[in-house]
């Protein structure tokens, strides 16, 4: 395996999207700014007006008309980069089924905010969670380092004739798309070798008129939906084979999940994005106490990986799973719905429950987490499980 | 160095951003691990502002905020007495000071004990050499002289890579005379 030497840079999460949207030689970035996401797209256009980048950035009146001039230019062949959060995203949600439906490799780094109202432009997972089913690859990072690296990654899942499908490069808000941290990029052209020009299979062509998302009668509309269906599902195989050349080059290790010290954990917990981390840094401070405890972070959270869910929890009586959005009048969060549901096909003894955090920026601590950790393992003990559904940190 | 949580004080406009930013970017040069992030919201010039700087030998993992730092600057000198500065300063702790003050007198005033505390008179620092009252960066070589959490070498690396031409001179030569006058108490 060859490793290329890197280089080290301090950057935020918004600025090493950027970094990396820049080496992958994107054509075109259509994006409204909108907090915390406004610096991705103002480094991104800074490249552009010094010359280091070779693209066209549209600058639009809203993230409806931003994924409308996306569509367009990757339906033109182009390579296409947006990004938003929140509010944007959420007024982008009509024009995300339609990415997705019309097969556009797209990708979008999202800086997850909570939505209105109350206003608050802090970090949580309202925004994306809204729209979990439109169809489109949605990944988690849990640092900065991962936001370069997936949204690297991004465009070759996404681009890849097996898959023609739009992905989501989701960091936490403020948490991750403000934090400086040390980034290993690659070198350009190692980044232009992993991920040559995109070779798209149609292209739409004023010479050569086709029509594209042509309406579909209930005689086609469900087959064209079940392909997407189908194709969404079998990504996976797709990102994981990407993950793997990924390896090679950066020797950064990525897969469809992370088990952190899950080998003989009795007690677990999972989640996505940045409090992965804080998760990690508790368990291992946990294990130095003799505590069977472990972290399952997903970093594919669309298309949803069982599998690999039911191999990583191995042995474990007891999960919390963690989740920064509520999914209002739903029995579960959607995290932990999708967890259960998986859990209802494979495992069933597994007692799990639901915790709701972090909602609008609020913060979760090493304690809060570790008081978690305390809970899973004394159900993991007892088998006895006190409430599905708890809220850490809030005002009752 | 296992992990060294900084938190620094100031007013929106100071720089506050800034010299965090600088101080993580000169321990990803010393070859160490550094997450650098601001009091998360929204900007208000003039109102005090905090911003928090992580530094470690191994990587680091954790991603809540910071409630026990090791290490408080306070870059605004009128934020003593209106804000609580020492708030969570972790036990055998470090206060370093913009005041013309010196560090005994802080003591008494921030009524701390198993605290070390350091002061420079940066105002009078950044006036006599940058020739305008921008302090943010003398309180790295107050910081410095109080704990070498960077190296001297990288710091000035980072500054003139950030400060290009005279500019990035300047601010070196106040670090350095920040370095060379701050006085500390144990």
């Amino acid at each position: 395996m060859v490793i290329f030497m890197a280089k080290v840079m301090g950057l935020t999460g918004n600025e090493a999207i950027a970094y990396a949207v820049k080496q992958c030689n994107v054509d075109v970035v259509a994006a409204y700014p909108i907090t915390p996401q406004t610096v991705m797209v103002e480094v991104i256009s800074e490249y552009i007006y010094n010359g280091e980048m070779d693209a066209e950035f549209i600058c639009v009146e809203s993230e409806h008309s931003a994924m409308s001039a996306c569509i367009g230019a990757s339906l033109a062949g182009a390579r296409v980069f947006t990004g938003t959060a929140s509010q944007g995203l959420a007024l982008m949600h009509e024009m995300l089924y339609i990415a997705s439906g019309l097969r556009c490799p797209i990708v979008m780094g999202v800086a997850n905010r909570a939505l209105s109202a109350p206003l608050n432009i802090h970090g949580d997972h309202s925004d994306m969670m809204g729209s979990r089913d439109c169809g489109w690859i949605q990944i988690y990072a849990e640092n900065v380092q991962e936001a370069y690296d997936w949204t690297i990654q991004a465009f070759k899942i996404a681009e890849d004739p097996r898959v023609l499908l739009p992905v989501s490069v989701n960091i936490d808000g403020f948490i991750l798309s403000h934090c400086v941290e040390n980034v290993f990029v690659l070198e350009d052209d190692v980044v232009a070798r992993f991920l040559p020009p995109r070779k798209p299979l149609i292209t739409i062509d004023p010479t050569n008129p086709i029509t594209v998302g042509a309406m579909c009668l209930p005689d086609y509309y469900f087959e064209v939906k079940f392909q997407q269906f189908q194709t969404l599902n079998e990504s996976l195989k797709v990102i994981r084979e990407v993950t793997k050349e990924y390896e090679s080059l950066s020797g950064r290790k990525y897969d469809v999940l992370e088990a952190y010290a899950m080998e003989d954990a009795e007690a677990a917990i999972l989640c996505i994005g940045s409090t992965a981390g804080t998760a990690k840094e508790v368990a291992k401070g946990l294990r130095r106490e003799g505590k069977k405890v472990g972290v399952v972070k997903l970093w594919v959270y669309r298309p949803f990986p069982q599998e690999d869910l039911i191999k990583a929890l191995g042995d474990v009586k007891a999960l919390a799973v963690l989740d920064r959005a509520f999914s209002f009048g739903a029995p579960f969060n959607a995290l932990c719905s999708d967890v259960i549901s998986t859990l209802y096909k494979y495992r069933k003894d597994i007692r799990v429950f639901n915790c709701v955090y972090g909602l609008g920026g609020r913060d979760i601590t090493p304690m809060e987490i570790r008081g978690i950790f305390e809970e899973t393992l004394e159900i993991a003990d007892t088998g006895r499980l006190k409430e599905y559904v708890r809220f850490i940190g809030v005002r009752e | 160095m296992v992990l060294v949580e900084v938190r620094w004080h100031g007013r929106g406009g100071q720089g506050i951003v800034t010299v965090s930013r600088i101080l993580a970017q000169a321990a990803l040069l010393d070859g160490k691990y550094a997450q650098s992030f601001p009091e998360f919201g929204p900007e208000r010039r003039g109102a005090p502002v905090t911003g928090y700087t992580r530094i470690s030998d191994e990587p680091i993992l954790i991603h809540s905020q910071i409630y026990n730092p090791n290490i408080v600057v306070v870059v605004d000198p009128t934020l003593i007495g209106k804000v609580d500065v020492i708030r969570g300063l972790s036990p055998k702790g470090l206060v370093v000071a913009h005041a013309s003050r010196g560090p005994d007198e802080l003591k008494k005033i921030l009524g701390v004990s198993d605290v070390s505390v350091y002061t420079v008179d940066a105002m009078k620092i950044a006036l006599e050499v940058l020739g305008r009252p921008i302090y943010n960066t003398a309180m790295l070589g107050a910081l410095l002289k109080a704990y070498p959490l960077v190296t001297m070498d990288s710091l000035v690396k980072v500054i003139r890579e950030r400060f290009p031409g005279a500019v990035g001179e300047k601010n070196v030569a106040a670090i350095k005379r920040a370095y060379e006058e701050a006085i500390g108490v144990e």
